[in-house]
């Protein structure tokens, strides 16, 4: 089973990409587990239809001790187990403890037994790594290959840069590596050529880049990725492909993050381009 | 065991003994410890200056406490009709229910809440959702159940690091009930360097939220607050005893056996009688800043110093009944106590001691060993800060460091209505020249012998190695030091918790503690420490090859 992680900065389209991405993936007959790490539970409502989803917290905190996996998993399109962490409301409690909880409750329920038979298992962390509970996933071999959504603007970069950071300090005890960067365009001035070199850099690549594209807008609107919304769209090839370089990567590596001065003159380099 | 024995026969040399305390130091850990640790000058009019309230390194066996053990423990705990409930996990909540030995009387009303332990039980859901709503319903379930005129809330580490905000919940919840006073303390435990944080904390919002709050007029003629009295062993009833023997009328103990309407009326008092200068100081300056109640230092420590606090007392009143009375009241109790001390002392004269405790004790229980013609070789505080050591002139000089200013600091006001100076400027002056001090605590320096050994904020190392060089007859800490101690074969005193003794305070307090020190440093049981065959082997062989 791959474990995988896909981290970035907040609102830049991870919990979208994955679901497309895992959409793709069941076409290639992979079995898949999704577990959204954002206390919104918001990461598997394009493969669950928009269904809601209970929470593993909530489970706990209303079933106590007397949890069972079926309780807090659902079967969502394709056959995708779907799970959310869930957390507290924003500005109370501890939602890095909340992951630190769901996930060995999800261990310790057999959520990743053979027996389960999955081929990936998905985690879809919420914003930068803030604190030690969402680093979980990459802590301790829960995930071992990490994605970074990224764009071509700058705050988006720098957390790329920032949990390329956090990837570096837990390689170095773990099995944690980065397989690379999807770039989500914003449609920035020489974005792609921009986010091959910054993933050059950080001593990776750009796995693919996913075009801006309204359709998956129209599928979100509709509770479901583009894949199962409209087979036929371009956009769903793209998230075939997508499916595929993930599917056939085989270059984990140790991240090398910059140091700001670097990540600026990148940004300039490529930003000033077509100004100048 | 045997070369420190002999070692007590030859006069130790404190330079030395500083040096072998630091020598198994890394360099730079000796540096530090070096400025803590403190050869003792006696000079006159100027005393050296020692490193206190400081960080401990880390890898040292404090014998410090934290934040909340400061705060809930020591200031709050010993209240009584006060419904103390600590928000966290129930480890913090458990170990901080009735462990100081601070006695209550549950008065003529019966609220006493000192034998419940209330506590919100935390568990890792309240963690991760936060504990706000738990903790609203507790407070609610404590008022249900027994209606008390006050609940106060202490925050445990995790609410901390979690931003439950308590304060807000007890505020609302104060306005729900409309006659129940609620406020919460953010003493996490991880805050300042040692409990001296707690109680800064907790003097701080007990002026907040209750000083004040009840002005009617207490009958009364000489009327005055105990500040820093704990009433361990129930070591304030005895102090009560002998104030209403005098006719001196105590509105508020701060806060042995206190009540939520003594510190309300606090400021009706018309002197603050500081026992315990570092942890209730602040409230003294605040009283007098804000209701114009001058303080002074006491110590009811000591038959000798009791008898001395009192005339203070009498004297700032200038009385001449009180005086008279105070006079009547020494000359009737100290017989007794002299008695007991003359017999006492043909066992104990000469004997040393050594106190490692408080911010205060181990300056106070000085008096008592010096009536038993006992000396203290070395001394040193927990938690104390440089003004303890060297006295209040320091206070001015003292560093503000960073962990010092992470503690609020209340600014007060003369309050608008009633600041009342209880003596004119030129009483004050007149009172000053007649040698009653205000504002004063000359610390802990002055008091102790040239040459002594002053240590602040002693650890588990050191205190084992100046047990084995020193050999003291006696040793006062806390209950962490007590086994340790008594295992190197030398009897221990704890003076937070007196073990199951007290009351030490006042004349009656003076001759239980002659008895108990007696009691022990004269005990047998030290001989045998070592089992016979451990010193006469009863068999003896060697091996064949030998």
């Amino acid at each position: 089973m791959r474990k995988v992680a896909i981290y970035g900065k907040g609102g830049i389209g991870k919990s979208t990409t994955t679901q497309n991405l895992v959409a793709g993936l069941v076409e290639l007959n992979r079995k898949i587990m999704v577990v959204g790490c954002d206390p919104k539970a918001d990461s598997t409502r394009l493969l669950l239809g928009g269904l809601a989803q209970k929470s593993v917290l909530d489970t706990l905190r209303e079933e106590g001790e007397d949890v069972e996996l079926n309780d807090i998993r659902k079967k969502g399109y394709g056959g995708t187990w779907c799970v959310e962490s869930g957390g507290p409301e924003p500005g109370v409690g501890c939602a890095g403890r909340g992951i630190i909880t769901s996930i060995n409750m999800l261990e310790s329920l057999g959520a990743y037994e053979e027996s389960e038979g999955l081929d990936y298992a998905f985690y879809d962390v919420l914003g930068d790594v803030v604190c030690g509970g969402f680093a979980m996933p990459i802590r301790d071999g829960k995930a071992e290959e990490i994605y970074i959504v990224v764009s071509g603007e700058m705050m988006a970069m720098y957390a790329a840069n920032n949990i390329s950071k956090g990837i570096c300090k837990f390689a170095q005890t773990g099995t944690v590596r980065l397989g690379g960067l999807i770039c989500n365009s914003r449609a920035v001035d020489n974005e792609q050529e921009m986010i091959e070199e910054f993933a050059k850099l950080l001593g990776t690549k750009m796995i693919y880049f996913v075009p801006r594209e309204n359709d998956v807008q129209r599928a979100e609107i509709n509770r479901k990725t583009v894949i199962e919304w409209n087979p036929e769209v371009p956009q769903a090839d793209v998230y075939r492909n997508l499916a595929k370089a993930i599917d056939g990567n085989k270059d984990f590596v140790i991240p090398t993050p910059m140091d700001i001065e670097e990540l600026e003159k990148l940004l300039m380099q490529y930003g000033l381009m077509e100004a100048a | 065991m045997a070369i420190a024995t002999k070692k007590k026969l030859v006069q130790w040399d404190p330079t030395e003994i500083k040096e072998e305390l630091l020598k198994k130091y890394p360099p730079k850990v000796a540096r530090k410890r070096a400025k803590q640790i403190l050869i003792n000058e006696a000079q006159e009019n100027e005393t050296p200056e020692i490193q206190a309230n400081v960080r401990t390194i880390p890898g040292i066996i404090t014998m410090r406490g934290c934040t909340y053990a400061g705060c809930k423990g020591v200031i709050m705990g010993p209240t009584r009709d006060i419904v103390n409930l600590v928000h966290g996990p129930i480890g913090c909540s458990f170990y901080a229910w009735l462990t100081r030995r601070n006695q209550t009387s549950a008065g003529p009303d019966g609220e006493n809440y000192m034998t419940y332990c209330f506590s919100t039980d935390m568990q890792e859901q309240d963690i991760i959702f936060g504990g706000e709503k738990k903790l609203a319903r507790a407070i609610q379930e404590a008022y249900d159940l027994f209606h008390p005129k006050s609940i106060a809330v202490f925050a445990t580490c995790p609410v901390g690091l979690i931003g439950d905000d308590i304060h807000t919940v007890t505020k609302n919840m104060k306005e729900k009930f409309g006659d129940c006073n609620v406020y919460a303390f953010s003493c996490e435990g991880y805050k300042g360097v040692s409990q001296s944080a707690g109680h800064h904390i907790a003097n701080n919002q007990v002026f907040r939220h209750i000083v004040g709050e009840n002005d009617e007029v207490k009958p009364g003629k000489f009327k005055i607050n105990l500040l820093g009295e704990y009433n361990i062993g129930g070591d304030g009833f005895e102090i009560d005893r002998i104030f209403k023997k005098c006719g001196i009328t105590n509105i508020a103990t701060f806060s042995g056996n206190s009540t939520y309407d003594q510190f309300a009326s606090a400021h009706t008092a018309d002197l603050n009688a500081v026992m315990c200068h570092r942890s209730i100081n602040y409230v003294a300056d605040m009283l007098e800043t804000k209701y114009g109640i001058p303080w002074i230092k006491v110590n009811f420590i000591g038959a000798n110093a009791t008898a001395k606090s009192l005339r203070k007392i009498a004297q700032y009143f200038a009385d001449k009944k009180l005086i008279d009375t105070v006079e009547k009241v020494i000359a009737e109790e100290m017989p007794e106590v002299e008695k007991i001390s003359r017999e006492v002392r043909t066992r104990t004269e000469g004997k040393t001691a050594m106190m490692f405790v408080g911010g205060s004790r181990a300056h106070h229980y000085q008096e008592l060993f010096n009536e038993m013609g006992m000396k203290t070789i070395s001394a040193g505080y927990e938690f104390a800060h440089r003004d303890d050591y060297e006295g209040r002139q320091v206070i001015p000089d003292l560093k503000v460091d960073a962990d010092s200013r992470n503690i609020e600091e209340l600014e007060v006001e003369a309050d608008a209505t009633r600041y009342n100076p209880r003596k004119s400027a030129k009483e004050m002056a007149a009172l000053e020249k007649a040698g009653l001090k205000f504002k004063d605590y000359a610390g802990l320096l002055p008091d102790m012998a040239k040459d002594t050994l002053i240590i602040d904020d002693l650890n588990q190392y050191e205190a084992e190695k100046l047990v084995e060089l020193m050999r003291p007859d006696i040793f006062c800490a806390g209950i962490k030091e007590k086994y340790s101690v008594q295992k190197l074969g030398i009897p221990m005193k704890q003076l937070h918790s007196y073990d199951s003794g007290g009351p030490y305070a006042g004349f009656k307090g003076a001759v239980n503690f002659y008895h108990e020190i007696d009691r022990l440093v004269n005990s047998r049981v030290w001989g045998y420490m070592q089992a016979p065959w451990q010193k006469n082997p009863q068999l003896s062989a060697s091996y064949n090859w030998e």
